[in-house]
């Protein structure tokens, strides 16, 4: 990816997205505790602050009142770090949202390992393993700027439970193109490709299209494909993907167990039986560092990915 | 209503309830029974609500915040016209839709599914800011177990009631004084509850809330409080009309037999002939 390419952090977009659309949905009211500098909802809470709710350091207090709003017919969103907005609050989730299958959309910020300089105790990287397994929640990843407010969108005329991570760190803004449609539950084929499929999500989906680049000069053709929706997961993109090419190779920046490799596993252990490997952290919480350095431990940025693609693909 | 009409009705909450978790074979009836005569008054006198019209937007809320007493709730619903009095009978029982706890994608008048401690009260609280944020005037009632008070998410919403001055917000503490362990005050105790809540600016209102006189005027004057949400500590009497439950820890969670089920109705009729 060149240097030039505009970079934006997807909290920063959700921020912008919910300021967006407060004025074409009246009923959206944007919850938050004491974190609105950082997820960004201090964007919303400029324009509309008799619509924004700062209920203080009490996630799960924010989470309930949410679900009672949602139950008199406003749209809340609801925003924290995803440690605390699905870890911490993962049973409110479920019993005081989930089960009721209530309206509230949750907008966790600063998920995965590139929340980066706080450490493992802010790392939330069992988000998306939690959500997925509330029955009727939809649970979203966008990989840029673009995606993010789309999703926000999609969620806003959605009618049920949605969570949706996004990140601290700045990604490239790739989707802003004519041809980009974002539709809950349909995965998008970036790059096509006959050896091998990259399925990719949130901050990831950028690197695999740089790996897919260098794995090309290899010799290597790869298809990469944008999961942006965990669930329901796009089973067709995923099927074709497992017949036509050989292997698959999953990137999240979030544990391999439970989330998008997981996900993936499920659709082709059933359907379409293929060789999937799981990138992503294998079972090891995180640790301070910058998110670009820690990228680069884990393997998870453009060169890690492609190291590790090589040497399993070599061994398979 | 006359206090006489409520009494009776309370009467026909509790016999319900009995008959309810008699037919379930589990269940939780010493709550619901302390817990009669304010569910009784709520559903009877106090709250704006249309039972041919359960979804009405300006309708009051009641959130159970203490959802393992559905039975109470359930009863008092069925015996306001919600649904059949008959289908208590199906509490807990497979393919009914008196499910344990209360199911608000199910059952009519729920306004709030419930079940895990501590989390109804933020519910509640979301619907008193709901009302507030459109500029309507129902109101939202939540009860509460005092052994529940030991969550902490009551408190982080109790706070937030407070610090927002959610004054359409009326908190009831069924404070029957036993949770399953035993006595609240043994257990871990949450006493004193007054001066907790008066201390998260609450306007406060300790009652008998047994007696129909001391809850009328304990609502009226929770409606009338301006600026603060009420909190209504009742004091109460845990399987309340059931001799052999009253004030008995193990009726907490626990169906009465063919036998026991018998003297409770036996005293039921009597309680409802002494009115």
């Amino acid at each position: 990816m060149s240097t030039e390419v505009k970079k934006v952090a997807t909290r920063e977009s959700y921020g912008n997205a919910l300021a967006m659309y407060g004025e074409e949905y009246p009923d959206l009211v944007v919850l938050d505790a004491d974190l609105a500098n950082a997820t960004k909802t201090n964007i919303f809470q400029k324009k509309f602050p008799e619509r924004h709710i700062d209920c203080g350091i009490a996630e799960a207090d924010m989470t309930g009142i949410a679900a009672g709003l949602a139950a008199c017919g406003k749209i809340p969103f609801i925003s924290s770090f995803a440690m605390f907005a699905a870890g911490r609050n993962f049973e409110i989730v479920r019993n005081s949202i989930g089960y009721p299958h209530l309206n509230v959309k949750i907008g966790a910020t600063h998920a995965g390992i590139t929340v980066g300089e706080d450490g493992a105790s802010h790392q939330c990287l069992e988000d998306l393993a939690l959500m997925r397994t509330i029955p009727g929640m939809t649970v979203v990843c966008p990989s840029d700027d673009i995606e993010t407010k789309a999703a926000v969108k999609a969620a806003l005329d959605l009618e049920g439970p949605f969570y949706m991570r996004t990140s601290r760190a700045a990604s490239p803004v790739f989707n802003d193109h004519e041809g980009y449609k974002f539709e809950l539950g349909k995965g998008i084929t970036l790059r096509e490709g006959k050896d091998i499929t990259i399925i990719a999500t949130g901050v990831e989906v950028s690197y695999a299209l740089d790996v897919a680049e260098m794995l090309s000069g290899d010799g290597i053709d790869a298809r990469v494909i944008n999961i942006h929706t965990i669930k329901p997961i796009d089973e067709e993109i995923i099927i074709k993907a497992a017949s036509e090419t050989a292997e698959i190779f999953t990137v999240e920046e979030a544990t391999v167990i439970g989330g998008l490799g997981s996900a993936v596993c499920d659709v082709v252990s059933a359907k379409h039986p293929a060789i999937v490997h799981k990138l992503g952290m294998q079972d090891v919480f995180g640790e301070s560092g910058s998110w670009s350095a820690l990228l680069e431990k884990y393997e998870l940025d453009a060169k890690g990915i492609y190291k590790q693609i090589k040497q399993l693909h070599k061994n398979g | 209503m006359e206090k006489k009409e409520l009494q009776k009705k309370a009467v026909e909450v509790r016999k319900g309830i009995v008959t309810a978790v008699h037919a379930a074979k589990a269940g939780h009836p010493g709550g619901s029974l302390s817990a009669a005569d304010i569910f009784t008054y709520l559903y009877f006198q106090e709250m704006k609500i249309d039972p041919a019209d359960p979804k009405n937007p300006d309708r009051d809320r009641f959130v159970l915040s203490k959802g393992h007493t559905a039975p109470g709730l359930y009863s008092a619903l069925a015996n306001r016209g919600f649904f059949p009095v008959k289908d208590l009978e199906t509490l807990r029982h497979l393919g009914s839709y008196l499910q344990g706890h209360p199911d608000m994608k199910h059952i009519p008048g729920v306004d709030m599914s419930s079940g895990s401690l501590g989390q109804g009260l933020s519910a509640a609280c979301g619907m008193a800011l709901a009302a507030k944020l459109d500029g309507k005037d129902y109101r939202t009632y939540c009860l509460c177990g005092d052994g529940e008070l030991e969550e902490g998410q009551i408190w982080e919403a109790a706070m937030f009631a407070g610090a927002k001055n959610l004054d359409n917000l009326c908190v009831i503490v069924d404070n029957n004084n036993l949770q399953i362990d035993g006595p609240i005050s043994e257990v871990c105790s949450p006493y004193p509850i007054d001066a907790k809540f008066e201390a998260f600016n609450f306007h406060v209102i300790c009652i008998d809330g047994n007696d129909f006189d001391q809850i009328e005027k304990a609502f009226a004057e929770a409606r009338a409080t301006k600026g603060k949400p009420t909190c209504i500590v009742a004091k109460t009497l845990k399987g309340k009309g059931v001799s052999f439950m009253e004030n008995q820890v193990g009726w907490h969670g626990k169906a009465p037999n063919d036998d026991e089920y018998k003297i409770a109705m036996e005293d039921l009729e009597k309680l409802e002939a002494s009115i």
